[in-house]
């Protein structure tokens, strides 16, 4: 009897201090297996047994990057679907050198397929980052911008959105333990054709959540003004000037539409942002640009 | 008998910590990115030594802010990656699933090609013919070099840092 109770209590302990530091899903894996050499479990009833627990764990998984990226793919096309993309070869160059460059300044400087940026023939004042990495930004939006900073700090500010994962965000928690729980069932084996179809149903309500949101809705203020801060930190880092920020918003503050359906509705004004960017110490000012930048930055976007 | 399974239950047990002390001295990552690459500097402008692949098993050897310094399986190569660019999680490329290449483990822990991927695209794409990903595909083509970003930065007369993620 004494020793049953001392077996049982170092067994425990081995168990407690490995639950510690070994995944559930390890312990269950050996433990279901000893039970299989014992002859206290069936085979069928460890496959079960494991196939229950990982399902558990997978529910506390988020989505990869390379799901993040197939999201973005689409969520890119909803918006391309509302503004045509600008096929100015020289423009989007520029925004790609430019974007990319800031995009290494960010906390997340490594995507599953980088960043992207496109310019969107449009005179309205509007930008969007999709959890893939693809940033759009138009015309409209770029006539507030005076100086390569400037542009700089719109596009860091969509780069901020990316990083602090607010498209993300936008989605239904229930839609997300939906897809999750799909993808925990079926484990290893190859989807049939109905998992894809309600995997498929899942993802239409994924895009629907986040660009109803992005397009639609907007993001809440509060991230707005997490962006705004975001970017400031991304022009200190590559040694943009902090307060173009501020100063683009200035010309935006002049050229917005009150009651359009672009930046006046998705966005807290520019006052109100500018004034937030005060309040939290992030609005500069007196930095310069030099000559150099400015004119390579009208010469891209064609600016006489 | 009795006996006989208790010593084979501790000695699985013993068996499996063993395993986390070894896995302990050696943190393996890996590569959550299509293609990463191990830079010889911690700067994203950094010499590339190296370039790997979705899945790919790296060791970490060394870590300084949010990069890395990370070796391949063979033991010789290394370089630095930023951490952004690595998972804790195996990963693991379902054969046929996915579009960034095949390899199987038995021990899978996150599944790529699965979920969200290209076949479960193509199926939306079906049921949303107005979509159109001709410039999805096209502005993922834009690459910018190393070299083009660095005269970018020289010429714009930007400090050459170069460091990305949280200083």
């Amino acid at each position: 009897m004494n020793r049953l109770i001392w077996r049982t209590a170092f067994t425990s302990l081995l168990f407690l201090s490995m639950i510690g530091c070994v995944t559930v899903d390890k312990v269950t894996k050996v433990a279901t297996d000893v039970g299989v050499a014992t002859g206290a479990i069936s085979g069928s009833q460890r496959a079960s047994i494991q196939r229950g627990t990982a399902a558990v764990s997978k529910g506390l998984e988020d989505f990869t990057p390379e799901q993040e990226y197939y999201i973005g793919r689409t969520v890119g096309a909803v918006v391309l679907d509302r503004y045509p993309a600008l096929p100015d070869e020289e423009v989007n160059s520029y925004v790609n050198l430019l974007g990319q460059t800031l995009a290494q300044a960010s906390d997340v400087p490594e995507l599953f397929n980088g960043y992207h940026f496109l310019v969107l023939d449009s005179e309205d004042i509007n930008a969007f980052a999709t959890p893939g990495g693809h940033i759009f930004v138009t015309r409209g939006l770029i006539r507030c911008c005076r100086t390569e900073d400037q542009l700089a700090s719109v596009l860091a500010h969509e780069i901020g959105h990316i990083q602090l994962r607010h498209g993300m965000g936008a989605i239904e928690k229930a839609r997300t333990t939906e897809a999750l729980t799909i993808l925990a069932q079926e484990g290893l084996k190859t989807f049939g054709s109905r998992e894809v179809s309600r995997l498929t149903q899942v993802f239409g309500g994924v895009i629907s959540d986040i660009t109803n949101t992005m397009i639609i809705n907007g993001y809440s203020r509060s991230y707005e003004y997490q962006a705004d801060a975001a970017a400031v930190t991304i022009l200190q880092r590559v040694g943009y000037n902090p307060g173009a920020l501020t100063e683009m918003l200035r010309v935006m503050a002049k050229q917005i539409k009150p009651g359009g359906t672009d930046f006046a509705r998705t966005h807290p004004s520019p006052q109100d942002r500018i004034a937030q960017l005060q309040e939290s110490g992030k609005a500069f000012a007196g930095g310069g640009t030099p000559d150099i930048r400015r004119k390579r930055f009208a010469r891209a976007v064609g600016i006489p | 008998m009795i006996r006989c399974k208790f010593l084979v239950i501790c000695l699985s047990l013993l068996g499996v910590l063993l395993m986390k002390v070894a896995a302990d001295a050696q943190e393996m990552m890996s590569v959550q990115v299509k293609e990463g690459h191990l830079r010889a500097t911690t700067a994203h402008l950094g010499k590339i030594v190296a370039t790997v692949s979705y899945g790919d098993r790296v060791t970490v050897t060394e870590e300084r802010g949010a990069w890395k310094k990370v070796s391949l399986s063979d033991g010789k190569t290394q370089g630095w990656m930023h951490e952004t660019a690595l998972s804790g999680k195996r990963i693991v490329l379902s054969a046929g699933k996915g579009d960034v290449g095949t390899s199987v483990s038995r021990d899978e822990i996150a599944l790529a090609g699965k979920g969200f991927n290209r076949e479960v695209e193509d199926r939306y794409r079906r049921d949303n013919r107005n979509l159109d990903y001709t410039w999805i595909n096209r502005m993922e083509e834009i690459k910018v070099s190393a070299p083009q970003m660095d005269d970018f930065i020289v010429s714009g007369l930007l400090p050459r840092s170069g460091e990305g993620g949280k200083p």
